[in-house]
């Protein structure tokens, strides 16, 4: 898949640059709070350039200024990035070499990236991954800095729909994922559960939680394995008796392991 | 907040970070997974994305549904990219409606 492998690093760079450019602009807020919280300056940029991972440094940077302890706010950003463990399962597949490598690939996985390098079909191109992360990381590193040492001088970006970016981002890559694939009815499904579970879940856990329980949604598949072209009605599904696995091997109540 | 405390933060959430991150592909990785675990890897970015999208949206700081200039702007954004098919046009679509209504507002 990755014949050209510096070709899909600069396609991953320049798919990132929107996202670059408004991760630099949280990095400054992020930036300006960090060191109003107490943070030295350098502590607030060397956080940006090892952890890289905005919404867990600003949920920990939160509970410690509301006087929350160490531990707690460790366990808030841990909670906020759990949501990196599924990604990560669903690109492990995709990375080559022994687990060291594959470990270090797996540092590139933030949410933009993660979701530019999805090719679709359950494999993700690294390269592209790689390069959108690079570029990502230079503008958050750099927002970082830039508000931490300006102090706010900009004041709030939030009148420049700058919070609006991300979403609308994962909105496109959703109805895009939704509308032009096999699997669009499955994926419908799994959106509308994983959205459903998601909201009715925030209320009352604390942040990072219902993003990732949301991916439990996408155990929906096992009970569907073909998906593409799945009737509205699939109450065939569970008793083995559906007319043929696509690929003809596989009765829906054998194990994994049977094919 | 002390210095210190700063620091020993950085520190135990990068660990963290880099840990939760190593996970998934140590897992994984190296291997040919069965048809059924690999279907359900390719429904998990319509999981993850739609569970991203709503809250961003739809929720506050404190955890509460409310839905503001954001959620129009990133709505229109998606009705966008279901008729053009163009991501970066949605994007800058939901970045100006949304600058638009809160500078109305």
């Amino acid at each position: 898949m990755a014949d050209d492998p510096r070709g899909s690093f600069r396609a991953g760079v320049v798919a990132a640059i929107p996202f670059a450019l408004a991760g630099a602009l949280l990095g400054l807020s992020f930036g300006v709070l960090a060191v109003k919280a107490g943070f030295p300056v350098v502590a607030a940029i060397v956080m940006s350039a090892i952890v890289h991972a905005g919404s867990a440094q600003f949920a920990a940077l939160a509970v410690v200024t509301g006087g929350g302890g160490i531990p707690t706010a460790v366990a808030a950003g841990t909670l906020m990035n759990g949501r990196f463990l599924p990604m990560g399962l669903a690109l492990g597949p995709s990375l080559p070499g022994g687990p060291l490598s594959r470990a270090l690939g797996g540092q590139a996985v933030v949410d933009a990236s993660w979701a530019l390098s999805n090719l679709g079909d359950g494999r993700f191109d690294r390269h592209k991954l790689y390069g959108a992360t690079a570029l990502q990381w230079c503008g958050w590193t750099g927002g970082t800095a830039v508000g931490a040492i300006s102090q706010g001088a900009l004041g709030n970006l939030d009148r420049f729909g700058v919070d609006a970016v991300y979403p609308a981002f994962f909105a496109a890559l959703l109805v895009l994922e939704l509308r032009s694939r096999d699997g669009a009815s499955r994926g419908r499904v799994v959106a509308l559960g994983g959205a459903a579970v998601a909201l009715a879940l925030s209320p009352f856990t604390p942040a990072g939680v219902p993003v990732l329980a949301a991916s439990v949604v996408a155990l929906l598949a096992l009970r569907r394995p073909d998906g593409a072209a799945a009737p509205h009605h699939h109450a065939a599904a569970g008793t083995g008796r559906t007319p043929a696995g696509r690929d003809g091997h596989d009765p829906p109540p054998a194990p994994p392991e049977a094919a | 907040m002390s210095t210190a405390t700063a620091w020993t933060l950085i520190a135990a959430l990068a660990v963290a970070t880099i840990a939760l991150k190593a996970a998934g592909p140590l897992v994984t990785g190296g291997r040919t997974l069965p048809p059924r675990v690999a279907s359900v890897i390719a429904v998990m970015p319509a999981a993850l994305l739609a569970a991203l999208v709503v809250t961003g949206t739809l929720v506050d700081e404190d955890g509460d549904l409310a839905a503001g200039a954001d959620a129009v702007g990133v709505l229109a954004a998606g009705a966008v990219v279901w008729r053009t098919g163009s991501v970066l046009r949605g994007v800058l679509v939901a970045l100006v409606l949304t600058a638009a209504l809160r500078a109305l507002s």
